[in-house]
């Protein structure tokens, strides 16, 4: 059989959008495949997945907090009981909790931080992205199943989406696990921005021209849920705090988008965020040396682009 | 409380990677190596944890290129005991594998907690700690960004998208993957490495036999990559609309 | 007292009275008979510091106060040996105090101190102490040792791409290791000319002058590391040794007549520092040393008739702290200037013996965004304003760590289209260039 099974990724009661990412390109696999595509709730809610053929959905109140040990536990008996050909896993920090282990514990060969995936005669192959995006490997399972952690935004959401109805089916949870308990979620607080730690960076340089127009970067990255960073003379200036400035002398950042606007590229600032995985640069000076690192570039006026921009995020 | 830390080398990325002839892994002659940066978060977090509660840290490593500099580092930071796995250990040993072998080692060391870094950048097959943990039987939690010693369990908090982090209690023993230490590791000065070299040795082990990952590896192949931005060119609106197409390509719409 | 750099103890006589020429001078009425406390401080971290091999000459202050006026950092902040001391008897433990980075080595008070108080050795002596004890070390700073540490260069890039810069130069660039045989000038580059953009503009601007020069000269390409001695004076002795050791043992496969340096920091190792470590370590090291200025000085007959195209600019100099006051080598880079054709050299108030310092020595290179915190301005936006106020058009340098600082401070200070920044080796290349 070609099953295609989606590990549905459900955090605080909502869906995480990697997992229409996932549905998406289920779909085609199983057509590919000749099998059909299921999905898995593990202690959640089985709404809005009616483009799969059938819904799993195991488990009841002692599931419905996430722990890595009980859903872990939950997803190898799952795959046990379905045996799925493919299993599609979030490369999330949740996935990164259930897909090796659920490898581990099956013997079903992982294929890590896929971002392609297709069906070769009769074979799954799959192109992982590794050693900092500097290499794609093309791998397929030596024989039958895999289990695929798959990065987010690799695939389109809108083809996970349809208003079907599936069919539902409960699958019987196993013993739990309770050597790991779930205590609290905590939301962040305004206050302790970790710019290191966000996805999204927009900074700023000399270019915003005064602490006023920060307002306009907070906007951009408040529809983007990132945080803003700053060139050294911005919080020299003192427009931001320390803490927020990017470079050699500042912090180091590698977010997954990083906004540089009105900022030059010296090479102190650049030796802070080089390794971003996207970079769209907006400076009004075409020669500007960001434009040697970033990926896209805007020849324009920050004061025109920002502002029109976070209004179609903003929808 | 006694630590484990699982230091790993991985392939520097400063340097140009380039492929090996058969096209299904990198060319290693050339290779530089460097420690895999999360697993220097989890010798910090573990550092942190020894400071505060008392305890023995001990570095274990798989063999690799120059993987005896960065264990006695390890020592001249503060690990008690530094233990190399040696064996047939050439070109890229798979996580899974890698785990196979830790775990065998791991069997018989006493330990309270086991820290890895979260991920590496070679890890094709997954993410060595959970496969390990697997192996042992031992609870896991990944993307850890805090630890506290609380008697027989640890309270850990793990990170998600946004911000947002969820806290467990954990049992002990149990693998935890170090994303960050509450403070960016500490500095290890030449001198004292230079010293700690001198004054003690690391323990060598023999590998186990260890299964791959089961993956073919077709080929690798790098990215094309650009040396300068691609323009998006007219008015604001077109601008902004491609900008907006980028992004929602790469799923970044969505906080 | 000191003596020989050990503390005596105080010899306080007291009498009830003397007789000096018969006439009795009762002990009361004289302060100086009256038994006070002299010492009543807690020495322990003046006591500690003055213990560090290097931190002797601590206990030499008797507190005039000569050093701080002359003190850069005081100039933008509120610094210099006088305080230190000060602050070290009250009790603040050095080893934990922001004042520990922030100076540059520039050894400006060492040059009026009346008692040779060396900040020179003390600073990076406890500093060493610091990182030993794993105290607070700026994260920038830590950052930097590592890179050097792995790549050999401050910024973390790839040893293999050390001489890059040498494609785009425009003249062939031979490397040591390549030529096999002796050559006339080892071309020692430096880290910032082989790695910054503006540093690299400087190297190839040098490249071509040799060439036009007609000098047989090599570089030693990726086998070239970071000469170690700024991070020596920034506390990290044994990557210090580590880099020497590394370039001794180098330079110690080719044959060459003279090396020259881009940098004045190189100047000041290779002259100075390492023929100590090598004489210590039985190693060889007996060359002939050169600042580029110099070399290119020695040879102005040569080098003058080339330089046909005039630069009508109004420049003021600045005298690199490891070129001038550590090593006495003022005129070079000024002979250079006044071959230039249209060259005027105005010269600030704060030049050669009491040059200011642009605050990237002994590590304040890589301690920008601390020092920065702690200061009014950077120093080197001071001396952007200074060569401003003195009516230059130019800033000329000979220092690889300039160039990138004043920049810098030209934007930061809004002096952008007031001032431009230029090695001296760029302006000879501009010079050459006739039309
Ligand atoms: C030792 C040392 C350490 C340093 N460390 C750091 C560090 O950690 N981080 C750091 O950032 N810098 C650092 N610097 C400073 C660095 O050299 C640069 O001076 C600094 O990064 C420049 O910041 P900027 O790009 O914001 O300003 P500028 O270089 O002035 O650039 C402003 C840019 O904005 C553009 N612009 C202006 N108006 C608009 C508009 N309306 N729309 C669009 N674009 C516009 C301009 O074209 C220009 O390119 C360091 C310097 C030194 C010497
Ligand atoms: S000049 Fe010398 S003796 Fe005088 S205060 Fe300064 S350090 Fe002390
Ligand atoms: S060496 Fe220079 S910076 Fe340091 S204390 Fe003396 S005058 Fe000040």
């Amino acid at each position: 059989m070609g099953n295609v099974l989606v590990v549905v990724e459900q955090l605080n009661g909502k869906t995480g959008e990697i997992t229409f990412e996932m549905l998406g390109k289920g779909r085609e696999l199983a057509s590919a495949l000749g099998g059909e595509l299921h999905a898995l709730v593990i202690g959640g809610q089985a709404d809005e997945l009616g483009i799969a053929d059938k819904v799993w959905v195991m488990g009841d109140g002692a599931l419905a907090h996430y722990t890595s040990a009980n859903h872990k536990a939950a997803l190898v008996a799952a795959i046990s009981a379905i045996s799925p050909r493919v299993t599609l896993i979030g490369n999330t920090s949740i996935g990164m909790d259930l897909a090796a282990g659920a490898s581990a514990a099956t013997g079903i060969p992982l294929i890590a931080y896929c971002n392609a995936l297709r069906v070769e005669g009769g074979q799954v192959v799959g192109t992982s992205q590794i050693y900092g995006g500097k290499v794609l490997a093309e791998v397929a399972p030596e024989d039958g199943a895999c289990i695929v952690s798959v990065l987010a935004g690799a695939f389109p959401a809108s083809a996970g989406r349809s208003d079907k109805t599936p069919v539902l089916e409960t699958l019987a949870p196993p013993a739990l696990d309770n050597r790991v308990r779930f205590v609290r979620l905590i939301e962040p607080e305004a206050a302790d921005v970790d710019i290191t730690k966000a996805a999204v960076v927009v900074s700023v340089g000399r270019g915003i021209q005064s602490a006023d127009n920060i307002e306009l970067a907070d906007g951009l990255a408040d529809a983007l849920g990132g945080v803003v960073g700053a060139s050294r003379p911005v919080t020299d200036a003192g427009w931001l705090p320390k803490s927020r400035q990017v470079g050699k002398s500042g912090l180091r950042v590698k977010p997954k988008l990083y906004l540089a606007l009105g900022i030059s590229g010296a090479p102190e600032h650049l030796e802070g965020m080089k390794d971003s995985g996207l970079i769209i640069a907006i400076n009004q000076d075409a020669s500007a040396p960001i434009f040697d690192v970033a990926h896209y570039g805007v020849v324009g006026d920050l004061f025109e682009i920002v502002p029109a921009l976070t209004e179609k995020i903003k929808g | 409380m006694n630590i484990i830390v699982i230091v790993k080398h991985v392939p520097d990325l400063v340097e140009e990677l380039e492929i090996a002839e058969d096209g299904k892994d990198l060319n290693r002659d050339f290779l530089k190596f460097v420690v895999n940066e999360f697993d220097d978060q989890a010798l910090e977090q573990a550092l942190l944890l020894k400071e505060k509660g008392g305890g023995t840290i001990t570095a274990v490593a798989l063999d690799a290129p120059e993987i005896d500099q960065t264990l006695f580092t390890c020592l001249a930071k503060g690990a008690d005991k530094a233990v190399k796995i040696v064996g047939d250990l050439e070109g890229r040993v798979t996580s899974h594998a890698a785990a196979h072998m830790l775990a065998d080692a791991l069997k018989a060391m006493s330990h309270d907690l086991i820290l890895t870094g979260v991920q590496s950048a070679e890890d094709l097959d997954g993410q060595v700690g959970p496969l390990l943990a697997t192996y042992l039987g031992e609870p896991h939690v990944s993307v850890v960004t805090g630890v506290e010693a609380r008697g027989q369990m640890v309270v850990v908090r793990q990170e998600y998208a946004g911000g947002v982090t969820g806290e467990f209690e954990v049992d002990l023993p149990a693998v935890l993957g170090i994303q960050a230490a509450p403070q960016p590791p500490r500095y290890a000065p030449i001198s004292r490495v230079r010293a700690t070299m001198k004054e003690k040795k690391l323990v060598e082990i023999q590998a186990a036999a260890a299964d791959g990952a089961g993956l073919n590896v077709r080929q690798m192949v790098r990215p094309q990559v650009a040396s300068h931005a691609e323009m998006i060119e007219g008015n604001t609106d077109t601008v902004v609309e491609r900008i907006v197409g980028i992004m929602a390509e790469r799923g970044l719409m969505n906080g | 007292m000191p003596v020989k750099g050990v503390k005596q103890a105080p010899i306080v006589v007291e009498k009830d009275s003397v007789t000096v020429r018969g006439i009795e001078l009762k002990g009361q009425w004289n302060r100086m008979f009256e038994p006070r406390v002299i010492d009543d401080y807690d020495l322990t971290h003046l006591d500690r510091v003055a213990a560090l091999s290097g931190g002797e000459s601590i206990e030499f202050c008797y507190q005039c106060g000569k050093c701080v006026p002359v003190c850069p950092v005081d100039v933008v902040g509120n610094y210099g040996p006088r305080k230190i001391v000060r602050k070290l008897q009250l009790g603040v433990d050095l080893t934990e105090d922001a004042d520990l980075w922030l100076c540059t080595t520039c050894m400006n008070c060492l040059r009026v101190c009346p008692k040779e108080v060396d900040m020179i050795k003390i600073m990076p002596a406890v500093r060493e102490q610091a990182i030993l004890d794993g105290k607070f070390v700026p994260p920038e700073l830590q950052k930097t040792f590592e890179n050097i540490a792995r790549y050999g260069n401050p910024q973390g890039e790839s040893p293999r791409k050390r001489a890059d810069w040498a494609k785009e130069a425009g003249v062939p660039v031979p490397i040591m290791a390549s030529v096999k045989r002796p050559v006339d000038v080892l071309l020692y580059v430096g880290s910032y000319p082989s790695y910054h953009p503006r540093g690299k503009d400087a190297a190839r601007a040098m490249a071509r002058v040799l060439t036009a020069l007609g000098v047989d000269f090599a570089i030693l390409g990726h086998e070239e590391k970071e000469d170690g001695d700024s991070v020596r004076l920034a506390g990290e002795k044994g990557l210090y040794e580590t880099l020497a050791d590394s370039t001794i043992k180098t330079l110690a496969k080719y044959r060459f007549n003279r090396i020259v340096v881009f940098g004045p920091h190189e100047y000041n190792a290779f002259k100075n520092v390492y023929p100590k470590f090598a004489a210590e370590n039985g190693l060889a090291w007996d060359y002939a040393i050169l600042h580029y200025t110099q070399f290119l000085a020695e040879r102005l007959d040569q080098l003058t008739p080339l330089l046909k195209k005039p630069i009508e600019i109004t420049t003021t100099f600045h005298d690199p702290c490891y070129l001038g006051r550590h090593n006495g080598e003022y005129d070079a880079p000024r002979r250079l200037l006044a071959a230039i054709p249209g060259v005027t050299l105005v010269e600030m108030g704060r030049s050669r013996e009491n040059g200011y310092c642009c605050g990237g020595g002994g590590g304040g290179m890589w301690l920008d965004s601390f020092a920065g915190g702690h200061q009014k301005m950077r120093l080197s936006e001071r001396r952007v304003q200074e060569a401003v106020e003195y009516g230059a058009s130019l800033l000329s340098v000979c220092c690889p760590y300039e160039v990138s600082r004043f920049e810098d401070g030209v934007k930061s200070t809004g002096n952008d289209g007031k001032l431009i920044v230029r090695d001296i080796i760029e302006m000879i290349d501009e010079a050459m260039r006739a039309e």
